[in-house]
């Protein structure tokens, strides 16, 4: 019963966690950038954008992606997504 | 008649163990079972086992190092299948090492060959150096090789990388050994998530059967018998000669009744 109860409503799936596991694994490897460095790259967006408007940093998601992207022929290309949750777009009057 | 380019493709992974030498002679036998003219070259110099796996061990006079140091002219070294006509095997050195042949040394063997066979199928070592770069030099169309595995699929990963960097145009995905059960299960990655992740075209899932060590036992390439691996085998040749061929279902989508009693059955 504990089983059935797991299986509906339970852990993970394992499938699913390598699937997780190695989307983040290929990011770093695919773009030869290791964690740390996304993490400098992540603290200095979030300081620029900081400037100009009140950013929930703690919630900033910084990747690396390889999309086959418009305009150039289906081939991959790697493309930076930052998606930053602005607190209030007007920090202060500029 | 159409008289096509021939086609040479190299069969790669990255990881070892995941079924190279296995896919390069089930997809060389199924294309001279079709009638193509089909030369497999073993680039694995030092440890060699297409030989093995076609059963063409013993029958093994000269190889492709000799071929390439001009010990012996390339017909000599040609090993005819002689279950399949059309079919030659061209063996690896058992006991040389990888630097014994460069790149454009391969390249210029395979342009020899280009004359004579409508595919060339280069099996490939594990790992991405000389062994990988003498592989893929003359070669313009790839599969590469995974399992449903993490370190499979990292490493295939890799090796997409490093063709799609070497200007190959054509890369296409095998998955090896799937176990349905285990996928229905939630514990194996399915074809499709496994095609999500690496992004390129999949043109064959080989599920996990053990008529695959039979046939290896035995030396006799099982693609086109009575079994999943061997239909399975038999599709991925009718996609790499261009025909549009449904995928097997070994993970089936199952519904939403069928899994309340397959969990009933478990617990």
């Amino acid at each position: 019963m504990i089983r059935l109860w797991r299986h509906l409503f339970g852990r993970k799936r394992s499938y699913q966690v390598a699937k997780d596991r190695l989307k983040i694994l290929l990011i770093s490897d695919r773009v030869n950038c290791s964690p740390e460095m996304m993490e400098l790259i992540k603290a200095d967006i979030g300081k620029v954008i900081s400037k100009y408007m009140k950013i929930d940093a703690q919630n900033m998601d910084i990747q690396i992606n390889t999309k086959a992207s418009k305009g150039t022929q289906g081939k991959k290309t790697p493309i930076l997504y930052a998606n930053i949750p602005i607190l209030d777009l007007h920090k202060q009057s500029l | 008649m159409e008289q096509k380019e021939s086609e040479v493709i190299v069969v790669t992974s990255g990881k070892g163990g995941v079924g190279k030498t296995t896919t390069s002679a089930n997809v060389g036998t199924g294309l001279a079972k079709l009638g193509k003219k089909v030369c497999l070259i073993d680039t694995d110099i030092g440890l060699r086992n297409l030989d093995v796996v076609m059963g063409l061990e013993n029958r093994i006079v000269y190889n492709l190092v000799d071929v390439i140091e001009g010990n012996c002219r390339v017909t000599q070294a040609l090993i005819r299948d002689k279950r399949h006509p059309g079919l030659y095997l061209l063996p690896s050195a058992q006991t040389r090492d990888k630097s014994a042949v460069t790149p454009q040394q391969m390249v210029k063997l395979i342009e020899r060959l280009k004359e004579e066979f409508d595919y060339i199928i280069l099996d490939c070592p594990a790992g991405i150096e000389q062994g990988f770069q003498n592989a893929i030099a003359g070669a313009n169309r790839a599969l590469v090789v995974t399992t449903p595995e993490v370190s499979a699929i990292r490493d295939a990963d890799r090796i997409i990388g490093l063709l799609e960097a070497a200007g190959f145009k054509q890369i296409d995905l095998i998955i090896n050994r799937l176990r349905g059960e285990l996928v229905r299960r939630g514990d194996m990655m399915s074809a499709s998530d496994v095609v999500d992740i690496l992004a390129v075209p999949l043109i064959g899932v080989i599920p996990d059967d053990e008529n695959v060590v039979i046939a290896t036992n035995q030396g006799e390439p099982l693609v086109g018998t009575d079994c999943p691996a061997g239909t399975a085998y038999a599709n991925v040749v009718h996609r790499l000669l261009g025909k549009d061929i449904p995928f097997l279902n070994f993970e089936r989508s199952i519904s939403f009744w069928t899994k309340v009693t397959g969990i009933l059955h478990r617990a």
